[in-house]
């Protein structure tokens, strides 16, 4: 049997419903930009190589994100790790986007 | 920390598949019926002829040359559908005014065997045939197509952490596979429900991680933003096929046997065969002979794999060819194994029974939910949220499939006359779902299932004998004439009419 030990409140659980999928699409918007306009940086002839190698993999990220949501001990956490995780992906955004 | 995180995602895991599970349901449903929508749309045309011999792939392209040289002199362009592979089973041609590669076709005419001639297309009644129900798959219907493509991609989205989270739930994952343990009630849905996730867990994660390629930059438009800074037109400009027009150069100059450039195709393409060419301003100094290679022998699934030759020399202009590698080439061959159009008679047959499969994980898990809840609060809870699941389970696990039945009849009972039969072949299929829901919430659980799994096994067997009334192209006539893809239609049906037959019995045996 597969129950949660840990009482967890409605609004644990919707907080963290929301990160899943508002913060974690941010994040995978984010981290499939950085990725292209690293790609159109190493590239710029292959734009549409960059457009589609970020997307393909973005699902990958959001489905990570998605379960990290649900792991983390509080909502809270999961916010706060969603922003961390975005730090990196943003700056790459502003400092290579053309 | 590890029991922590494996609870935590079979939470997850069931959250997830109770938020979304009937649409994916229907989504599986219509996908898996959807491998078969050129045979079972055929057999939702009686009108048409049977499938007969057709001519080999150079014969025709002679009969089609002979015809159009003595019929459509001066048009635009000229088109000719070789019966090569499924996706074309008679030979036909069309023609019209514009030279633009896929250009509107003012003729168009289809070659009878039996007759050795070509004729006018037969007009079969109205339909949009199951390619109307297999395009709910990915856009559901009554709803405009962004938001039903917004909407599947968001249940595909938490199909993809449904199916992570269940593999890492599963603590045995291999161990178990070989458990089964029957008539134990709650585990042995348990059991099946692992079972039939694990079997074909390559297939599911394929065809939904796949899935979510098709509409990509919708859902995550990130990179079109940056790079392409939003023009999405420039995007799907480079990535896609652009329609090759071509000036006429006014003066005549001969035109080489079509055949020449069918018999060159393999040449090119490495072994692949045409099954369509499209002739462009046919007799004119400029005229291009364009060959599209047949869809079913890649798995890549791209728009653009052209031969552009001249069509007075017989010169090669152009080979535009499918991405193989890279990220291209990726898009390109997870669409060919989603969509599988490449697959022959048995590797369809195994897309159809992985999916009949993804539609029995689906259902099983949402079935274990609520005889796991039983268990815990006690026999009939008649709390809200457990009452509406359960609704939900027996109107649509046992209710669609039962509606679909309906779809079928619909398009044997409503006359080929009626002016809105087309739509109304879909209403008639959402009534009878609407129906089963409401059956299923007006009854006691266990008798609601009874029911519904006797629905779906008596209008599942009705549709083959509706057939025998209705038209001519039920078994009597479609076996001895071996045409097998019609026969096939009716012959699944009486599968299914036995498959739920067994539900029933079993279900009632089991409620006593």
């Amino acid at each position: 049997m597969s129950h949660r030990r840990r009482p967890v409140s409605r609004w644990s659980v919707a907080a963290r419903c929301v990160a899943a999928a508002v913060g974690g699409y941010a994040l995978t918007y984010l981290v499939t930009a950085a990725i292209a306009v690293a790609m159109m940086a190493a590239s710029p002839d292959d734009r549409s190589d960059a457009v589609l190698l970020s997307s393909e993999v973005s699902f990958i990220v959001w489905a990570v994100a998605i379960m990290a949501c649900f792991y983390a001990r509080t909502a809270l956490r999961a916010w706060i790790g969603l922003v961390l995780a975005g730090v990196l992906p943003a700056i790459v955004v502003f400092a290579l986007s053309p | 920390m590890k029991e922590g995180f494996r609870q935590s995602m079979a939470w997850l895991h069931t959250w997830l598949g109770l938020s979304v599970g009937w649409v994916l349901y229907f989504i599986f449903v219509t996908g898996t019926l959807g491998y078969f929508y050129i045979e079972v749309d055929r057999w939702m045309r009686p009108e048409l002829p049977l499938q007969g011999a057709q001519p080999a792939a150079l014969e025709a392209t002679r009969l089609a040359d002979a015809y159009l040289r003595a019929n459509a002199q001066g048009a635009g362009h000229w088109s000719v559908e070789l019966p090569v592979g499924r996706q074309h089973n008679v030979l036909e041609v069309t023609w019209g005014e514009g030279s633009s590669l896929f250009g509107r076709a003012s003729a168009h005419k289809v070659y009878s065997p039996e007759d050795a001639a070509f004729a006018d297309p037969i007009m079969p009644r109205e339909t949009q045939g199951l390619y109307g129900l297999y395009r709910m798959h990915w856009k559901l219907h009554y709803v405009p197509q962004q938001l039903g493509v917004l909407i599947v991609g968001v249940c595909t989205m938490i199909m993809l952490v449904g199916l992570v989270t269940g593999v890492v739930a599963h603590k045995k994952i291999f161990a178990d596979f070989f458990t089964f343990r029957p008539s134990k009630g709650q585990r042995s849905w348990l059991d099946f429900h692992n079972l039939v996730s694990v079997l074909a867990l390559p297939f599911f994660v394929m065809i939904t991680y796949s899935g979510l390629i098709f509409y990509m930059e919708t859902y995550v438009p990130a990179g079109i933003d940056t790079v392409y800074r939003g023009d999405t037109r420039a995007y799907y400009g480079d990535i896609e096929a652009v329609d090759m027009d071509v000036k006429a150069a006014g003066y005549a100059a001969p035109l080489l046997p079509l055949e020449t450039f069918v018999k060159a195709a393999p040449e090119h393409w490495g072994g692949g065969h045409a099954d369509h060419l499209i002739v462009q301003h046919p007799g004119d100094a400029n005229a291009r002979v364009v060959l599209l290679h047949a869809g079913d022998e890649t798995v890549l699934r791209d728009v653009t794999e052209f031969l552009v030759f001249n069509a007075a020399t017989g010169a090669l202009i152009e080979k535009i060819s499918a991405a193989e590698t890279g990220p291209r080439g990726a898009r390109s061959v997870l669409f060919g194994l989603h969509e599988g159009i490449f697959a022959d008679t048995v590797l369809r047959w195994l897309y159809f029974a992985s999916g009949l499969m993804g539609c029995a994980m689906i259902a099983t898990g949402l079935v274990l939910w609520t005889t796991k809840r039983r268990v815990r609060q006690g026999h009939n809870p008649s709390h809200f949220g457990f009452r509406l699941v359960e609704c939900l389970n027996i109107g649509t696990i046992a209710g669609l499939p039962a509606a679909i039945a309906v779809f079928l009849l619909a398009n044997r009972l409503i006359p080929a006359d009626v002016a809105v039969r087309q739509a109304w072949e879909f209403h008639a299929l959402f009534i009878a779902w609407g129906v089963a829901l409401a059956y299923a919430a007006l009854q006691p659980v266990a008798r609601a299932w009874t029911h519904e799994l006797y629905a779906a096994t008596g209008l599942c067997a009705l549709v083959p004998l509706v057939n025998i009334f209705t038209t001519e192209r039920h078994l009597g006539v479609t076996i001895p004439a071996g045409d097998w893809a019609l026969a096939g239609v009716d012959l699944t049906l009486i599968g299914f009419t036995l498959f739920f037959a067994a539900c029933a019995v079993v279900q009632k045996r089991q409620r006593t």
